[in-house]
């Protein structure tokens, strides 16, 4: 007969039980992943296409537009001379290269946004389906640390996906990137990792009260998303645009994806890129922004978490699933 | 046959009803317009980026880009809507033990599955392009004369597209639940090689190649002859007159009709035999 054990409730044995369940998470989507290969062409390989798609769009603008140039058309009137021609063709080509490095940065970061949506916003929601939910729930670990252990799985997984993208950019598209301070690069490349998985969280938690609204938006949060946090251009062209777009960059940067990105295309194509007109800030102000949208998400994501847990189980919701 | 249109038919009703009954008819209409339409803003803005940057306007490039999208529509909404039904089916609702040993035939159970998603896609083709001509100048003149034509040829399309939609569908049998990396990379596939936002002579020589070894190319490039006509836009295709890329479109649609059978029914026979027919893959 074994020994009754006593539970034990001091702050290391939590912080220790909340690692493990963190590891635990984490664990399956590490290593069952890789049970089943044949996640790396779907899920790394293909997907790399459509944003292949976005490269061949910038290349073929570019192409028409450097034939223009090279048919004596600068901009709205004919070339001067050689001199000016040669000048515009210089600055068409940097523009393609900065466009084309655009979508594939934009590319790195939809791998992370989707893997949110579906991976961390709907997970819940899936556990309540196939009935893993409840096990979950009866479980002694805190749920941060059950959402914590999908964050890094997740990330772990997507990270796949996100350097393929960034080799096929340099390898195959011929994308130059110009990287000054690599610190900053990484520090905003994580926070805004931190902010974005924090969101995740926070719908999670949002999803365990819905059915299957809870599928349709994830479905709904792609393509507007990509169009309002500028996955694929400069945000800032938002701007540029009178009437709607300002509105529209206005809500879509409350998606960290939209500073994060803003960011990362400063500190890996120059600040002059563009003509340096398609910036909303500089990169260390929104470093820091993404730094307080992190913090909020997760203090945000905490308490949504308790209190959707406790509404759903008064309405019965928390186990009821194909509603 | 009346077995088989019966199968279609109760599909189809339980397609509309899964995909529309989570919400009010009026937000689900919304929200099939919302998603497609903000796609073609993603085009719009990169246009609009570009023409900033370059000080150029490119209409036909314009054009020629967004007429291809709007009906790329309805490459994503077919094909997701054939090959995302065995594992909805198998691994969400975990229905597939009970109507895979109903006497019917799944084959068409799928094809009815998918009709739902079709005349979704088509409300929002129509809404997109809509849209485009009344906000966007993009350049669409489809006559009288054409519309006939015009309605041959989509029809021929849709019908390559659900024969490819049951081909991944026979694959994915077999796979776990991979319907994400499918929905985004083999409409993917087609959105690089068929032509579809840019011209072929922008691919590399064997790019060029894979897209003309593609039938869907010729369903691109007919509907844009038949509905934007007035395009400055070297296509690479000029070589085929319109009822040769009919007969193309119809010789493909067979072909892909037998291949899809012959790939449906092997990866049936080998998810029988490993006994993943209902298998879950919950990580």
């Amino acid at each position: 007969m074994s020994t009754p054990s006593v539970r034990r409730t001091d702050l290391r044995a939590r912080i220790s039980l909340n690692l493990h369940a963190v590891v635990g998470r984490a664990y399956p989507r590490v290593i069952g992943a890789n049970r089943e290969p044949s996640w790396i062409f779907f899920e790394a390989f293909l997907p790399l296409l459509g944003i292949a798609a976005y490269v061949f769009v910038y290349q073929a603008f570019g192409d028409r537009a450097i034939a223009a140039i090279l048919g004596g058309a600068c901009a709205d009137h004919a070339c001067v001379d050689a001199a000016e021609q040669a000048v515009y063709l210089a600055v068409a080509k940097a523009n393609t290269n900065a466009l084309i490095a655009s979508v594939v940065l934009g590319g790195t970061m939809v791998a992370f946004w989707l893997n949110v949506l579906w991976s961390m916003a709907s997970q819940l929601y899936w556990e309540k389906e196939i009935g893993n939910l409840q096990l979950y729930m009866m479980a002694p670990m805190n749920r941060m640390a059950l959402l914590g252990g999908m964050a890094v799985g997740g990330m772990f997984m997507t990270s796949l996906r996100a350097v393929s993208t960034l080799v096929a950019g340099v390898v195959v598209f011929g994308v130059v990137f110009k990287v000054v301070d690599v610190f900053l690069l990484l520090a905003v490349f994580f926070v805004a990792l931190t902010a974005l998985y924090g969101l995740g969280m926070m719908f999670a938690s949002l999803y365990l009260l819905w059915g299957r609204e809870a599928w349709n938006l994830s479905a709904l949060m792609e393509e507007p998303i990509f169009f309002s946090s500028g996955f694929y251009f400069p945000v800032a062209g938002l701007f540029r645009v009178p009437g709607w777009g300002p509105i529209v960059a206005i809500a879509g940067s409350f998606v960290p994806a939209t500073f994060g990105l803003d960011a990362l295309r400063q500190l890996t194509l120059g600040t002059t890129a563009f003509g340096g007109q398609f910036w909303i800030f500089d990169a260390k102000t929104e470093l820091y922004i993404l730094l307080a949208m992190a913090v909020v998400f997760l203090i945000l994501a905490r308490y949504s978490l308790a209190y959707l847990e406790m509404l759903a189980k008064r309405e019965g919701k928390l186990t009821s699933r194909h509603q | 046959m009346n077995t088989y249109w019966r199968t279609f038919k109760t599909a189809a009703w339980l397609g509309w009803e899964m995909d529309s009954n989570w919400t009010e008819p009026w937000l689900f209409m919304v929200y099939s317009v919302v998603k497609p339409v903000a796609g073609a803003f993603i085009l719009v803005l990169m246009y609009t980026v570009f023409a900033i940057l370059f000080g150029r306007a490119d209409l036909s490039a314009f054009s020629y880009m967004y007429v291809g999208n709007s009906f790329f529509i309805f490459v994503a909404s077919t094909l997701f809507g054939t090959f995302q039904v065995i594992q909805a089916d198998r691994e969400w609702y975990q229905t597939i033990r009970y109507v895979y040993i109903s006497p019917i035939s799944y084959y068409v159970y799928i094809l009815g599955r998918a009709a739902s998603k079709i005349a979704v896609a088509a409300f929002a083709v129509l809404i997109t392009l809509l849209f485009g001509v009344l906000f966007l100048d993009v350049q669409i003149h489809l006559s009288l004369v054409s519309l006939p034509m015009f309605l041959v040829s989509l029809v021929l399309g849709l019908a390559v597209l659900l024969a490819i939609g049951i081909c991944l569908g026979g694959i994915s049998f077999l796979t776990a639940k991979h319907t994400h990396g499918l929905a985004e990379g083999i409409p993917g596939l087609f959105y690089v090689f068929c032509g579809v936002l840019f011209p072929l002579s922008v691919l590399p020589d064997w790019g060029q190649a894979v897209g003309r070894a593609i039938p869907l190319t010729y369903w691109f490039d007919i509907t844009r002859r038949l509905i934007s006509p007035s395009l400055d836009i070297d296509t690479t295709l000029q070589g085929y007159d319109d009822l040769g890329i009919l007969m193309l479109l119809l010789v493909s649609s067979l072909a892909f009709f037998v291949l899809s059978i012959l790939i449906f029914k092997m990866g049936e026979y080998f998810a029988r035999k490993a006994g993943k027919i209902d298998m879950t893959t919950s990580y």
